[in-house]
C-alpha cells in the first residue's frame, strides 16, 4: 500500500467539500452569524455532467476496493467510458434545452458559454484520454505500473528502463476521473476559492498519475515528485493571492472582486499583489513561460497516455481559468497590468520557440512547443474583447485534439526498452511506417500552424483578436516565435523522411482499437477545423459572455 | 494608508535583527567545549531511536502510512464540528450535504480497507 | 490607352461567377485530388501514378482554356468575378470567406501554372523513369500545382497565404526529394528558414491590413484602401515585398533559390523558375492599388528589382554549374519583374508579361539541361561538357532557341517583354530613369555574357568529356533523350520564340489585364528618346556575346577551375557574400539567442544558486547541499518570476 490509497482518500474528500457541497464552502463565514440559513438554489440540469463525472470517479473507488484483480481493468474502462458517455449526454441534454448564463449552488458555479464549449471539450478530449490510457495492446500489459512502488533494495529499483512486471495498477481510471470533474469545476468556479479547491481536486491525482509509468520507474517517479513539489508551491502562491485579494475585495466572488476595482477607494498594494499571485498560480498551471520550468521533466517523466492527458486536458482547464478571471474579476484594471501579461507573453513565446530547437528528446520537445503555445494562448486571452474569448476558446480545442494525437502516435514508436523517445531514434521512420510518419507530420504542421490545420485557423483568430485589441507589437513577436518554432517541428519531419534509418530503429506497433480511435479522432478534428473551422467557431462565437 | 501597519514591520525589522546579532555573535562571546552529546543530531539527552544501524534504522513504511491515514480522516471528520453546531441553521439541506459527505469519505474508507491499508503487515 | 470605357484603377465591378465558371474550384480540387490518391494510395499506384499525375493537371489545364476563353467572351468590365465556395474562418468581426476570384490576372496564371506544368509532368515521366519512388514524386508535383492554383485564385490575403505556404511545403518536399545526397537537405532547410522570414512579413502584413479596415478580401481591401494612413501603407507594402522577396529570390533572401537547385531538374524548371518564384511578382501585381497609393513603397520594390538583378547576373558569370548558373539567371529576371512592378501603372502589365514569357523560356532551358545532363550521368559541370550539339541536336535546337530568347535576340519574346521592361525604366523621370534604366541595361549585357559562355561551353568547342570519366568511374556517353522528354521542349521551344510577339502586339496582354491592374501607361517623356533604348540593348546585348566568345569561345577551356582569379571573380564565386551577409545577420544572432537561453535554462538558474551559496556560506560542504536538487532552481525561477511579476505591477500601478 502507499500514497495511492491516501490521495485516493483525500481526492474524494476535497471533491465532495469542493464540487458537490460546495453550498458549504460557498459561505461559511456565514453560518456562524446567523440563525438559520436558507438551502442554496441548485440547478441539478446545468452542473449534471460535473455531477455525473465525480459519481463515476466515486463508483470507480468502490470497483477498485470490492472487484477481484483479474476484472478491474475491464469494469474500469467500462465504468469510465460509460461515466464520460453519461456526462456527455447529460451535458449534450442541457445545452440543447438552454445556453442561457446561470450561476448556481450560491453563485460558486457559472455555467455560461464558455463554461459549455470548454466542458464539451474537455469531456471529448477525455474520452480521447482515457482510450489512450485504457489501451493495453501497445505495451502488453498497460503503460502502467502493476505495482505501485519499486520495492526497496529490490533488483529493479536501480534500473532504469526494465518493465516492472504484472498487471497494469487500474486506479488510474478513477484518477484520471476525479481530475477531469476538478477540471470541470475549474472552468466553471466563479468565486476564488472554489476556484481553488478545484485546483487541487485537479491537481492532485495529476501528481500521482505522473509516477505510474511502467517502464522508467525512476524518471516516472521524480517527474512525480518535481511536479507535486512545484505544483505545491504554485498552489501556495495561488492561495495567498486569492487571501490579499479577500483583504481588498472582502469577498472571494469575482463578481465582488470586479466591482471593488471600479472603485477607488481601497488598497492597491493588496490588489495588485494579490493580483500578482494568483496569476502567477494559474500561469504554473497553465506552463507559459518562465513558470514552465517543471514541464519538460515531467512530460518527459510520465507515461505518454498520462502526458497526452495532462496536455491536452490541463491545458484547456488552466486557460478557461485565465480567462474567466482577467474577463470577469479584473477588466477594469486591465491596463496596469496588460503590460506585465504582455511580458510574460513574450517569455513563454521566445522560450518555448527557442528551447525547442535544441531538444533531443521528443517528448521534451513537445513540452517546450506547449510553452510556446502556452504563449500564443495568452496572447489571446489578455485581449478583453468577445473576439480574443471565441479565439481562445477555439485554440484550446484545436490545440487539445492535435497534441493528443501526437502523443498518441509518441506511445507507438517504440524500442526494445519502452517508447523510442530519442530523436535519433525517429531517424526515416517514414521507411519503416509511412502511414505513422505521415499522420505525426500533418499533427506537426498543425502545431506549426500550417494552413488548412487547426493550428492555423486558430493562431489566426487569437492573433487577429490581438491586433484588433491593440496589440500588434505583441503579436508581431508572435508570429516570429511561431516561424522559429516551425522550423524544430520541421526538423523531425525532416528526420522522418530524410534521414537513413538506424539500423537498430525502433519499430512501430500496431496499436489496438483504443489507441487507433483516440489518434484518429485527434487527426480528424484537427483536420475538420482548419477546412471548416465554422462549426466550432459558431460555438465559441457571438454572445460569448460570462455570467455576472 | 498602509501607516498602521508601520509598528507590525518595526516589530518583525527588530526580530530580525535580534535574531541575527544573537547567531552572529555567539561563537565569538561564547564558551566553546564541544563534547559528544553536544554534537548529537538532538541536544536533549535522548538517543535517537532505534539505533541507527548500516541497512535499517528506518521507520517501517506502515508507520508513515497509518500516520497519513489518521490524519486524513482526522481532518475530514473535523468538518463534522462546524455542521454540528449549526446543524438547526442549516435543516434539512445541510443533513443531506453531511450525509453525502460521509458517505464519499466511507469510499475512501473502504478502498483503504479492502486494499490492506489498515493491516500493519 | 485601348480601355476607354472602363475604370481607370483595378478595383472593377465584382460579378458572381457564373455558368462554366461556377465549377473553378475544380481546378484546385483535381490535382489535389491526384496529389491524395497518390499520397494514400502508396505502392498500389506506383504502375500507373505517374500517368495519373500528368492526367489530372492536363484536366486542369483544359478545363482553365474553358474559363478563359468563356471569359474573353464577356465584355471586359464584367471580367473580373468570383466564386463564394464556403465561409471559412467566421468569428465576430473576422470573417474569412473561402472564395475564388477570377480574374484576367488569375486566370493568366492559371493558363502559366497549368500549362508548363503539364508539359513538365510529361518530361518527367522520362526524366524519373528510373527513379524508385516516382510516384511520390507526381504526388508533390499534384500537390505544387494544387496549392499554386489555390495561390493565384484565392479573393483574399489569407487564402492567398494559405497557397503561399502551400507552395513552399511542396517546394521544400521536392527539393529535398533527393534527400540521401546531403546538399539537397541542406538546400531544403535554407529554402524553408529564408522563405520563413518572408512568410513572417506577408504575415503581419495581413495582420495589419485587418487591423485597419476588418478584412483582407481583395474587392474591399483595394476598395477601401484609401482608409489607410501613409505610415501604413508603406509598412505594408514593405513588408508585403519582404514575403515577396523570400518566394522571390529577391535581395537579401536570394540565397535559397541557387542552392534549390539540388532538386530534381523539372523541379527546378517548374517551381524554381517558372511558377513559384514568381508568386512574389504576383503579390505585388495584385496589390497594384495599395502600391498606386505608395509611391515611396514602390520606390523600395524597384530599387530592390534593379539591385538583384545586377547581382544575380554578376553571380551568374562566374558558376560553372549549369543549373546554378540559370538559377542566377532566374534570380536576375525575377529582378527585372519585380523592377517592372515596382514601377506602377507603367510596368504591372509588363512585369506580367515578361514573367509569361520568361516561364517559357526558362522551363525550356531548364528542361534542356537536364536532358543534357540526362545524357551526360548526371553530370553539371559544364567545364566537363563541350561540343554536345552533335550528340543531342533536338535538346541543342530547343535550348538554343530559348537562349536566343532570353537575351533578348530580335522578335523573340525575351525582345518583346525585357526590352519593355528597360524601356520604362528609362520612362522615369530624373535619377530614377537614369539609375534604373541603366541598371536593366547593364543586366541585359551581363545576361548576354553569362548566357553566350554557358552555351560555348556546353555545346560548341573541344569535347572535354572525352578524356574524362564520371564521378562514379563511367565513360560519358552523351545521347538525345527519349521522345517524352524532348517534346515538350518543342512545345516551350516553340512558346519562347512566339509568345513574345503574340503578346505584345497591340498590346494585347495589357488590354486584357486592364480589369486586374488597371491601364497600362506609357512614359511620354524619359530620359532617353523611346527609340534608342532597342538599339542600345541589342547592341550591349551583341558586346556581351562577343566577349563571351573572346572569353571561353576563342580558347580552350581547361577543366579545372581556375584558383588564380581575379578579385570580383572570387567575390562573384561567393554569391557576392549573399550567404555571409545572411549568416551574420540572421543565422549567428539565432544562434546565439538559443545558446543563451539554453545557458540560461540549464546553468543559468543553478549558477545563480551556487554563486550565492559561495557567497553566502563560502565552504565546499555548503555548495554541493546545495546543489543536489534541480527542483530548488525550478523553484526559484518561479519565484524570481512571480517576484519580477509583481514588482512590474507595482510600477506600472504607482510609478
Amino acid at each position: 500500500m502507499s500514497a495511492l490509497s491516501v490521495t485516493v482518500s483525500h481526492t474524494v474528500s476535497q471533491a465532495v467539500s469542493g464540487g458537490v457541497a460546495d453550498a458549504v464552502s460557498g459561505a461559511p463565514w456565514a453560518v456562524l452569524a446567523q440563525g438559520s440559513v436558507p438551502a442554496p438554489e441548485v440547478d441539478y440540469g446545468a452542473i449534471g455532467a460535473m455531477l455525473v463525472v465525480f459519481a463515476g470517479a466515486c463508483l470507480g473507488v468502490l470497483v477498485e476496493a470490492f472487484f477481484p484483480r483479474h476484472v478491474r481493468w475491464s469494469s474500469q474502462v467500462v465504468l469510465s467510458l460509460l461515466t464520460i458517455g453519461a456526462a456527455g449526454v447529460t451535458f449534450g441534454w442541457y445545452v440543447g434545452r438552454s445556453t442561457d448564463p446561470v450561476t448556481t449552488l450560491s453563485g460558486t458555479i457559472a455555467i455560461d458559454r464558455p463554461t459549455l464549449f470548454l466542458w464539451g471539450t474537455l469531456l471529448a478530449l477525455a474520452l480521447g484520454a482515457v482510450l489512450l490510457i485504457a489501451d493495453r495492446s501497445v505495451e502488453p500489459g498497460g503503460s502502467f505500473v502493476g505495482h505501485t512502488a519499486v520495492a526497496r533494495g529490490g533488483v529493479r529499483e536501480g534500473v532504469g528502463d526494465g518493465a516492472a512486471p504484472g498487471g497494469m495498477r487500474t486506479e488510474i481510471f478513477p484518477l484520471t476521473l476525479f481530475a477531469l470533474g476538478g477540471m470541470m469545476v475549474f472552468c466553471a468556479a466563479n468565486d476564488l476559492l472554489t476556484m481553488f479547491v478545484a485546483l487541487e481536486v485537479l491537481s492532485l491525482p495529476l501528481y500521482l498519475m505522473c509516477g505510474l509509468a511502467r517502464r522508467r520507474r525512476l524518471l516516472s517517479q521524480e517527474a512525480a515528485v518535481k511536479y507535486f513539489l512545484l505544483g505545491a508551491f504554485a498552489s501556495a502562491f495561488f492561495l495567498y493571492g486569492l487571501a490579499l485579494l479577500y483583504g481588498y475585495a472582502s469577498s472571494v466572488k469575482l463578481s465582488a472582486i470586479a466591482e471593488a476595482t471600479a472603485g477607488n477607494d481601497r488598497s492597491d498594494t493588496l490588489l495588485y499583489v494579490g493580483l500578482g499571485l494568483l496569476v502567477v498560480g494559474l500561469l504554473f498551471k497553465g506552463s507559459v513561460g518562465p513558470f514552465h520550468t517543471w514541464t519538460p521533466d515531467v512530460y518527459q517523466g510520465a507515461p505518454t497516455p498520462v502526458t497526452a492527458f495532462m496536455a491536452a486536458c490541463t491545458k484547456v482547464a488552466a486557460f478557461g481559468g485565465i480567462v474567466r478571471v482577467l474577463n470577469v474579476a479584473f477588466k477594469a484594471s486591465s491596463w496596469e497590468w496588460r503590460g506585465v501579461l504582455w511580458a510574460v507573453a513574450i517569455v513563454s513565446m521566445v522560450v518555448g520557440a527557442v528551447l525547442g530547437l535544441t531538444q533531443t528528446d521528443i517528448k521534451r520537445m513537445i513540452a517546450y512547443s506547449s510553452v510556446a503555445h502556452a504563449g500564443f494562448l495568452l496572447v489571446g486571452s489578455i485581449a478583453l474583447t468577445e473576439q480574443g474569448r471565441s479565439g481562445t476558446l477555439f485554440y484550446l480545442l484545436a490545440y487539445g485534439f492535435t497534441t493528443l494525437a501526437a502523443f498518441g502516435v509518441i506511445s507507438l514508436v517504440r524500442a526494445g526498452d519502452g517508447e523510442a523517445t530519442h530523436l535519433s531514434q525517429w531517424a526515416g521512420l517514414a521507411k519503416r511506417s509511412p502511414l505513422t510518419a505521415l499522420v505525426f507530420t500533418f499533427l506537426l504542421l498543425a502545431l506549426a500552424g500550417i494552413p488548412l490545420t487547426s493550428g492555423f485557423v486558430g493562431k489566426f483568430v487569437v492573433f487577429t483578436a490581438a491586433v484588433e485589441d491593440g496589440m500588434a507589437p505583441l503579436v508581431v513577436v508572435a508570429v516570429l516565435a511561431s516561424a522559429v518554432a516551425a522550423f524544430f517541428y520541421l526538423r523531425v519531419v525532416v528526420l522522418m523522411y530524410f534521414s537513413e534509418p538506424a539500423s537498430d530503429g525502433p519499430t512501430v506497433t500496431v496499436p489496438g482499437v483504443f489507441t487507433t480511435v483516440a489518434i484518429t479522432l485527434g487527426v480528424l478534428v484537427t483536420l475538420l477545423l482548419g477546412v471548416y473551422p465554422a462549426v466550432a467557431l459558431d460555438w465559441a462565437g457571438p454572445g460569448l459572455a460570462f455570467a455576472p | 494608508m498602509l501607516q498602521p501597519y508601520v509598528p507590525l514591520v518595526l516589530m518583525f525589522a527588530l526580530a530580525a535583527a535580534f535574531a541575527v546579532f544573537s547567531v552572529a555573535v555567539a561563537p565569538f562571546v561564547g564558551p566553546r567545549r564541544d563534547n559528544r552529546a553536544k554534537l548529537d543530531a538532538y541536544e536533549c539527552g535522548i538517543e535517537p531511536s532505534p539505533q541507527p544501524v548500516v541497512g535499517s534504522g528506518r521507520m517501517p513504511v506502515a508507520y508513515y502510512l497509518t500516520a497519513m491515514l489518521f490524519i486524513l480522516f482526522d481532518i475530514e471528520m473535523v468538518f463534522l464540528y462546524p455542521f454540528a453546531v449549526s446543524a438547526d441553521a442549516l435543516g434539512l439541506f445541510g443533513l443531506v450535504e453531511i450525509a453525502l459527505f460521509i458517505i464519499t469519505v466511507g469510499f475512501a474508507y473502504a478502498y483503504v480497507w479492502r486494499r490492506g491499508g489498515l493491516d500493519w503487515n | 490607352m485601348i480601355l476607354a470605357d472602363g475604370p481607370a484603377t483595378a478595383v472593377a465591378e465584382v460579378g458572381a461567377a457564373t455558368g462554366v465558371a461556377q465549377f473553378a474550384w475544380l481546378l484546385v480540387a483535381l490535382p489535389a485530388f491526384g496529389a491524395a490518391v497518390l499520397l494514400l494510395g502508396g505502392r498500389r499506384t506506383n504502375a500507373w501514378g505517374h500517368l495519373l499525375g500528368c492526367l489530372t493537371v492536363i484536366a486542369a489545364f483544359g478545363y482553365g482554356l474553358v474559363l478563359f476563353l468563356d471569359s474573353t467572351g464577356l465584355p471586359s468590365a464584367e471580367r473580373v468575378r468570383e466564386l463564394h465556395l464556403f465561409s471559412w474562418i467566421p468569428v465576430e468581426a473576422l470573417q474569412v470567406d473561402f472564395g475564388l476570384r477570377l480574374d484576367p490576372l488569375s486566370l493568366v496564371f492559371v493558363l502559366l501554372i497549368t500549362g508548363v506544368g503539364a508539359a513538365i509532368h510529361v518530361y518527367s515521366i522520362g526524366y524519373m523513369a528510373g527513379d524508385a519512388d516516382r510516384r511520390k514524386f507526381f504526388a508533390y508535383l499534384n500537390l505544387f500545382v494544387a496549392a499554386m492554383l489555390v495561390l493565384v485564385l484565392g479573393n483574399s490575403f489569407v487564402t492567398l497565404y494559405l497557397g503561399w505556404e502551400g507552395v513552399g511545403l511542396a517546394s521544400y518536399l521536392l527539393i529535398a526529394f533527393w534527400h540521401h545526397r546531403p546538399e539537397a537537405a541542406t538546400a531544403a532547410k535554407k529554402a524553408f528558414v529564408m522563405n520563413r522570414v518572408g512568410d513572417v512579413g506577408l504575415a503581419i502584413a495581413i495582420f495589419m491590413m485587418f487591423r485597419t479596415l476588418g478584412t483582407t478580401q481583395y474587392t474591399e481591401v483595394f476598395a477601401r484602401a484609401g482608409e489607410f494612413s501613409s505610415g501604413e501603407l508603406l509598412a505594408i507594402t514593405l513588408l508585403l515585398l519582404l514575403g515577396a522577396c523570400g518566394k522571390s529570390g529577391q535581395f537579401p533572401l536570394q540565397a535559397w533559390l541557387p542552392d534549390a537547385m539540388a532538386g530534381p531538374t523539372p523541379v527546378s524548371a517548374l517551381i524554381h523558375a517558372a511558377t513559384m518564384v514568381t508568386a512574389g511578382v504576383y503579390l505585388v501585381a495584385r496589390a497594384n492599388p495599395l502600391y498606386d497609393l505608395s509611391p515611396d513603397g514602390r520606390l523600395v520594390v524597384t530599387a530592390i528589382g534593379a539591385f538583384t538583378l545586377l547581382i544575380g547576373c554578376v553571380i551568374g558569370c562566374a558558376y560553372d554549374d549549369f543549373k546554378k548558373v540559370l538559377a542566377y539567371s532566374t534570380v536576375s529576371q525575377i529582378g527585372y519583374m519585380i523592377l517592372a512592378v515596382g514601377l506602377g501603372s507603367f510596368g504591372y502589365a509588363l512585369g506580367i508579361m515578361h514573367l509569361l514569357t520568361h516561364g517559357f523560356f526558362k522551363a525550356g532551358l531548364f528542361l534542356g539541361a537536364g536532358s543534357v545532363m540526362h545524357g551526360m550521368n548526371d553530370e553539371g559541370d559544364i567545364r566537363r561538357m563541350g561540343g554536345l550539339w552533335r550528340h543531342m541536336p533536338i535538346t541543342f535546337v530547343t535550348w538554343g532557341l530559348g537562349y536566343l530568347a532570353l537575351v533578348g535576340f530580335p522578335g523573340l519574346s525575351g525582345f518583346f517583354s525585357k526590352d519593355a521592361i528597360i524601356e520604362a525604366a528609362f520612362g522615369q523621370e530624373g535619377w530614377r530613369g537614369w539609375v534604373f534604366g541603366g541598371a536593366a541595361l547593364l543586366g541585359a549585357g551581363l545576361t548576354a555574357f553569362y548566357m553566350t559562355r554557358l552555351l560555348l561551353m556546353v555545346f560548341f568547342g573541344e569535347k572535354r568529356w572525352e578524356r574524362l570519366k564520371s564521378a562514379d568511374g563511367r565513360d560519358y556517353h552523351p545521347h538525345e533523350s527519349p521522345a517524352v522528354m524532348t517534346v515538350p521542349m518543342i512545345l516551350l521551344a516553340v512558346g519562347s520564340v512566339g509568345a513574345g510577339v503574340f503578346l505584345a502586339s497591340g498590346d494585347r496582354l495589357a488590354t486584357w489585364l486592364t480589369p486586374s491592374l488597371g491601364a497600362l501607361d506609357k512614359a511620354e517623356h524619359g530620359v532617353l528618346p523611346h527609340a534608342l533604348v532597342p538599339v542600345l540593348t541589342v547592341a550591349l546585348s551583341a558586346l556581351g556575346a562577343l566577349v563571351a566568345w573572346l572569353v571561353v569561345g576563342r580558347r580552350p577551356v581547361p577543366v579545372e577551375r581556375p584558383r588564380r582569379v581575379s578579385l570580383p571573380v572570387r567575390a562573384a564565386r561567393a554569391d557576392l557574400y549573399g550567404n555571409a551577409l545572411n549568416e551574420a545577420l540572421v543565422a549567428r544572432p539565432g544562434v546565439w539567442l538559443s545558446r543563451a537561453l539554453v545557458y540560461v535554462d540549464n546553468k543559468g538558474v543553478d549558477g545563480l544558486v551556487n554563486g550565492l551559496a559561495a557567497l553566502l556560506g563560502g565552504t565546499s560542504g555548503r555548495l554541493r547541499r546545495l546543489q543536489t536538487g534541480f527542483v530548488r532552481s525550478y523553484a526559484l525561477s518561479m519565484l524570481g518570476g512571480s517576484v519580477l511579476v509583481i514588482a512590474a505591477l507595482m510600477v506600472v500601478r504607482f510609478a
